[in-house]
């Protein structure tokens, strides 16, 4: 009974979020603008070698996630804080986890349709053939997505209680993020070449002992990071 | 008994009272005085920096669930999505509470916004949006109301929809403790008033502009629900 309580509140929370993101519209639109900008960028930087853009496709990929992403998760929390409704949100007995599932819910969808504009951009863009592996690879971007947005939605609810947020956040989190993302990013390459080394198993475990430890270590420390 | 302090500076240095079942506390003081400090802290938005409360028996430090099932706050700032409509907002909290989504219907026909519930709360003037916060905790319908300023906005309806909602409350063995500046709205729902000056509550209940009327006190529970 209380499991399905805090799972009716998590997604309450999720649907509040992506209902009130579809009717801004500016937040998704700004962020998927930014992210299809950074890979038009890399392919500019990279020039006409062709070789040389498959191998910088799955880091121009992820970095164009982590940056979009950033503004969506400080987005996040800054619904809340516009219209002072944090402390309502905060005020709400059960526990303060379904608060945190949810936002990771609503962070987890908004980042996935990013990815898949991101994604789509960078086949055309860097003349990638999606390759047999692709079941393996759509595992390792799920799987970099969950240990991106879970560090992205709790740094940033940390952040949220500091004035300099948006500063804040990226220093937080940036450091953070950097084995989710090298894993996420060799793991990505290794299947784009055909896993020719079978490497991309290791990476992918490696992809998933990160999550397992982040999203275990977040919803313990959510109550405190929230607090005043 | 109970101290906070932000950095260096203490905002409340020990401060006691004992509020019972059916009584509207009105607390009344200066700017800065540490009144709505004292409202954060019972509704465990804000933690002690010495001393404890409790509200109907929770711990607010040790039992925060179960005092935030209790406490309704009722802040200045609206607190609500301006882009989710009314209804929706409304239909958020209930769910967030555990309430029947049904609830959320008969909180707006009573705070007069059943008109305006599929509208975007953005459009809303304050007064509506004032409005809209009193059918969120209509929704709650909270033993202890915790209220900060909850006059500012409300036409003459309003603020006598408001007083209702306090007289019910007390009426179910509730509490209310209510920071006003504007005391003459509060007049006909406080039956004690308290002063709060330099982090500290004044020992003697001042009582500012005359006494309330005996009829709308009811009788009085003796179970304390602030130490």
């Amino acid at each position: 009974m209380a499991f399905r309580d805090e799972w009716l509140r998590a997604r309450a929370v999720a649907w509040k979020d992506l209902m009130a993101e579809r009717r801004s519209k500016a937040g998704f639109n700004s962020v998927a603008a930014l992210g299809v900008t950074i890979l038009v960028l890399f392919g500019f930087a990279l020039g006409p070698d062709a070789e040389a853009i498959r191998a910088a496709a799955p880091g121009a990929l992820w970095l164009a996630a982590l940056f979009a992403g950033v503004l969506a998760f400080n987005r996040s929390y800054q619904v809340e804080l516009d219209g002072g409704a944090l402390e309502p949100l905060l005020m709400y007995p059960g526990a303060r986890r379904s608060i945190f599932a949810g936002k990771l819910l609503a962070n987890f969808v908004f980042v996935f349709l990013l990815l898949v504009i991101v994604i789509a951009v960078s086949l055309v863009l860097f003349h990638i053939t999606v390759p047999s592996t692709w079941p393996r690879l759509l595992l390792v971007v799920l799987l970099g997505e969950v240990g991106l947005v879970t560090l992205g939605t709790f740094y940033a609810a940390m952040a949220s209680r500091s004035r300099a947020r948006e500063v804040l956040l990226p220093l937080l989190l940036f450091p953070m993020l950097v084995p989710v993302l090298l894993a996420a990013m060799q793991a990505t390459k290794a299947l784009l070449v055909g896993d020719v080394m079978h490497d991309a198993g290791a990476w992918t475990n490696l992809l998933v002992a990160y999550d397992v430890i982040f999203l275990i270590s977040t919803f313990l420390a959510f109550d405190y990071v929230i607090e005043a | 008994m109970l101290a906070r302090r932000f950095g260096a500076q203490w905002v409340l240095r020990g401060v006691s009272l004992e509020l019972r079942s059916g009584v509207a506390a009105g607390l009344v003081g200066a700017n800065g005085s540490g009144k709505s400090t004292l409202l954060r802290l019972l509704c465990t938005l804000l933690r002690p920096t010495a001393g404890t409360a409790s509200v109907f028996g929770a711990d607010i430090a040790s039992e925060p669930d179960r005092v935030r099932e209790l406490v309704g706050f009722f802040s200045p700032v609206p607190g609500v999505y301006e882009d989710l409509t009314a209804m929706e907002n409304i239909r958020f909290a209930a769910t967030m509470l555990g309430r029947p989504a049904g609830s959320a219907a008969s909180a707006l026909e009573r705070t007069g916004l059943a008109s305006v519930a599929n509208e975007r709360v953005r459009g809303f003037s304050s007064g509506m949006l004032r409005r809209l916060s009193l059918a969120r905790l209509l929704v709650h319908r909270p033993r202890l109301l915790l209220l900060d300023e909850p006059y500012n906005n409300f036409d003459a309806p309003g603020t006598a929809l408001l007083n209702d909602v306090i007289r019910e409350t007390l009426a179910f063995g509730g509490s209310a403790l209510i920071v006003v500046h504007d005391v003459a709205s509060a007049m006909p729902v406080v039956n004690e008033w308290f002063s709060l000056t330099g982090g500290k509550m004044s020992p003697s209940a001042a009582i500012p502009v005359g006494s309330p009327s005996p009829s709308i006190i009811p009788a009085l529970g003796m179970s304390g629900v602030l130490h």
